[in-house]
């Protein structure tokens, strides 16, 4: 055969060898495609379309237009200025008197975020417009209902024309809308989210640190010992790993509680006294040890794998050369176990700072962190809107910590096992 | 040789990890300043740990180890001042191979400058000046190999340990690396104790070996003189190809004895490790000193024999025969135009002299 290099390389059957190679790979790809198919239809249906779901109803602001459409057209044309037409509160009046009472509950209740007071007035309104029979609404309207005279209620409105907003993203960090449409901080007394998401911090922070200074030793002991000492090490290491959260969460509660196991026994070896016993339930203390424990073995997992690849020649090797054992292990070990260390912590902090359940039983007034706010207004207040900010708001928070770990470290230096 | 020039001493050391067995039994070694000290043995003989001890990651049972005249056995490694070359090298992977060197420097506090110039220099005496700000994952074997022997070199130790350094390279690799680090060694004198398995490495690299099995040391001379000289049957079998012939001793004269194989042959030997007429004797015998069809009347002994296999390898023919009861006799025959001659199942006289068959004890 005389081919020329331009020519495409035919196999012996006369097709392009590329054609025929696709041909060939196309069945393992389709095959590779369906063994994972059901997984990813799975995590598709229940993790990403929820997370989309999530940040779109973190912005959205639509369900108020579908209540009012005419009187949003009209309030478009208001200049903010003096109270407004006799139009506005005649489409006003027509939209509160003929909707639902269902729509209009959901709808007061949104209109409420943006100034509380707007509940009360549609309630009372909704049954007062009933003996209104004819116009001009204007006056009879005041008339029945004072606040509908005062032109703050009617700037409130302002910031529910758009059908998106970024009310939540700012009530999730004690920020409003004030009635001018300015981002104003949040009264005071209603300041709560700024303190929560500090404090979710801390705590996760100080349970990562607390799982890496106590989890590091027992990695490096797991990792060095022989196998049948290393075995019964990481038995008692998993033991938790396999008792329910509850019980282990219930556990500490009997242990750490003022006339727990703990404090019991300081006073009975009279470390402290009756009256001063420690108060290590019920706030973020308690939070902070329950959760180093029951975290422990996702910071002891991923340093074991990569201390076990060290080889024990590199400590061998540095001692030899004349470093003290200290140095030796700072310098030497120590950099080698930078892998395990970053994705202990990474995991560890990950996990804690979206924890719930531990802070809910054991955390008190005191302990409560941005998940038990997320749950209080998911199943209490019914302010998804605001659950999607403060969960949207972790999420990014994850992500840029990623990023910045990707920077600073690399993530390719992350192991798992 | 007297225990005055003695650099590293092991005077009965005994070394057991589980109280039961000891692995090293009653060790005495003396080793000259400036020496290639070889141990070579089996897996399991204690060779390995021995170094271990030398190096202070062990510590002896019993006995104490001598370094320059002063008792170490409870120096902690780091204090030892010497320097070891690993199994893998084990070269800090976070580090170039100038932060590699240096950092044995560093721990001894030198200035920075003169840690340069040392870094530098150790890297020109392996050939690896272009290499330093490489990460040793970036470097073949045999140039890892070379920046760990940089390594254990810059901070100009008392005396180097190597731990089976080449074990993880190719042969032929591993032939030129054996020449360098002999040539290193006389270059700067420095004495070194190197532990392999490999015999060959040994013989072309030592001034002495130091033969191990069961955690003692069978051997300990020159190359040539336990090649030429085993004393006993392990040596004899563990170092290059060795016939083997057993039989009971039958007469001794002076340096001489007589062993008589189970068929009746009598073998003329040297007596080196039989004691008195009714041993029981291994005789052993390098299958190069063995003559086929020889005319030569000075040969002391001459049997009868049957080839059973002929091998062909180039420059010569190995040929395995039966002969005093032994058929793994191996012969090596030149290939010159004796050799063609032979045929599979022809009888053919071997003969020796009585000073290269040695009357060892029975293994």
């Amino acid at each position: 055969m005389n081919q020329t290099a331009s020519e495409p390389i035919l196999t012996t059957d006369g097709i392009p060898l590329k054609v025929s190679l696709q041909k060939s790979e196309r069945k393992n790809k389709i095959r590779a495609f369906l063994l994972v198919a059901p997984l990813l239809v799975f995590i598709l249906v229940t993790f990403l379309i929820p997370i989309a779901d999530m940040l779109v109803r973190s912005i959205d602001d639509r369900q108020i237009n579908t209540v009012f459409p005419k009187t949003f057209e009209v309030y478009k044309k208001w200049d903010q200025q003096g109270l407004p037409s006799e139009e506005l509160y005649e489409t006003m009046f027509f939209e509160v008197k003929n909707s639902e009472g269902y729509d209009i509950g959901k709808a007061s209740t949104r209109m409420n975020y943006s100034k509380s007071g707007w509940k009360s007035l549609l309630k009372k309104s909704k049954r007062k417009f009933k003996k209104i029979e004819e116009g001009p609404y204007k006056e009879q309207m005041i008339a029945a209902e004072k606040r509908w005279g005062d032109i703050d209620y009617w700037k409130a409105l302002g910031v529910m024309v758009d059908p998106t907003t970024m009310g939540y993203y700012l009530n999730a960090v004690d920020l409003k809308f004030d009635s001018n449409k300015e981002i104003i901080r949040q009264k005071e007394n209603r300041r709560i989210y700024n303190h929560t998401w500090i404090k979710t911090f801390k705590i996760s922070f100080l349970v990562m640190f607390f799982c890496l200074i106590l989890g590091y030793p027992i990695s490096y002991l797991l990792a060095t010992l022989p196998l049948k000492y290393s075995n019964l090490l990481m038995i008692c290491v998993l033991l938790p790993f396999w008792t329910s959260l509850l019980v282990r969460t219930v556990a500490w509660m009997v242990m750490l509680q003022q006339k727990g196991v703990l404090n019991n026994l300081l006073v009975m070896s009279h470390v402290i006294a009756d009256e001063n016993r420690f108060q290590l339930m019920y706030n973020q203390t308690a939070v902070v040890i329950v959760m180093t424990q029951i975290l422990l073995p996702f910071m002891v997992l991923p340093l074991y794998s990569v201390m076990k690849t060290i080889p024990p020649t590199y400590m061998r090797a540095a001692l030899n050369l004349g470093a003290s054992p200290l140095h030796a292990f700072w310098k030497v070990y120590m950099p080698n176990s930078v892998p395990g260390i970053s994705a202990g912590c990474m995991l560890v902090f990950i996990i804690a700072i979206g924890y719930y359940i531990t802070p809910e039983l054991v955390g008190g007034k005191d302990g409560q962190m941005v998940g038990n706010w997320i749950a209080y207004h998911l199943k209490t207040t019914l302010n998804w809107g605001l659950c999607a900010s403060l969960g949207a708001i972790l999420l990014a928070v994850m992500t840029v910590l990623y990023w910045a770990y990707n920077k600073i470290v690399g993530i390719e230096n992350i192991k798992l096992g | 040789m007297g225990s005055s020039d003695s650099f590293v001493k092991f005077d009965k050391v005994d070394k057991s990890y589980d109280g039961e067995i000891l692995v090293v039994k009653d060790l005495n070694v003396d080793i000259p300043k400036g020496e290639f000290l070889t141990m070579l043995g089996p897996s399991g003989s204690g060779k390995t740990t021995t170094l271990m001890m030398l190096a202070g990651f062990e510590t002896p049972t019993g006995g104490e180890i001598y370094l320059d005249g002063e008792a170490i056995n409870k120096i902690p490694p780091y204090k030892r001042g010497i320097g070891m070359v690993f199994q893998n090298y084990a070269l800090f992977p976070h580090m170039t191979v100038n932060e590699n060197l240096a950092f044995p420097l560093e721990v001894r506090k030198l200035s920075k400058s003169n840690i340069e110039e040392k870094v530098k220099k150790a890297l020109g005496m392996v050939e690896l000046e272009a290499f330093g700000s490489r990460m040793p994952l970036q470097l073949s074997g045999g140039q890892q190999q070379r920046v760990a022997l940089a390594r254990a070199l810059v901070f100009e130790p008392r005396l180097v340990l190597m731990d089976e350094p080449l074990g993880a390279l190719d042969k032929k690799l591993r032939e030129q690396m054996q020449y360098e680090i002999k040539h290193i060694h006389e270059q700067i004198g420095i004495t070194v104790v190197y532990v392999t398995h490999d015999q060959n490495e040994a013989l072309t690299m030592s001034n002495r070996i130091a033969v191990f099995n069961d955690g003692k040391i069978q051997q300990i001379s020159s190359p040539d003189i336990l090649y030429e000289k085993p004393e006993n049957a392990f040596v004899a079998q563990f170092i290059g190809e060795n016939n083997q012939l057993k039989g009971k001793v039958k007469s001794i004269n002076g340096k001489m004895c007589v062993v008589k194989t189970e068929k009746g042959e009598e073998i003329k030997s040297l007596k080196v490790n039989v004691n008195s007429i009714g041993d029981a004797s291994t005789v052993s015998l390098r299958p190069e000193r063995v003559e086929i069809n020889s005319s030569d009347s000075s040969f002391e002994n001459s049997f009868e024999a049957k080839v059973k296999e002929l091998i062909y390898l180039g420059d010569h023919i190995r040929t395995r025969v039966e002969v005093c009861g032994n058929d793994q006799f191996i012969v090596k025959v030149p290939n010159s135009y004796k050799g063609a001659n032979l045929k599979e199942g022809a009888s053919v006289k071997l003969s020796w002299k009585a000073s290269d068959s040695r009357a060892l004890d029975l293994r």
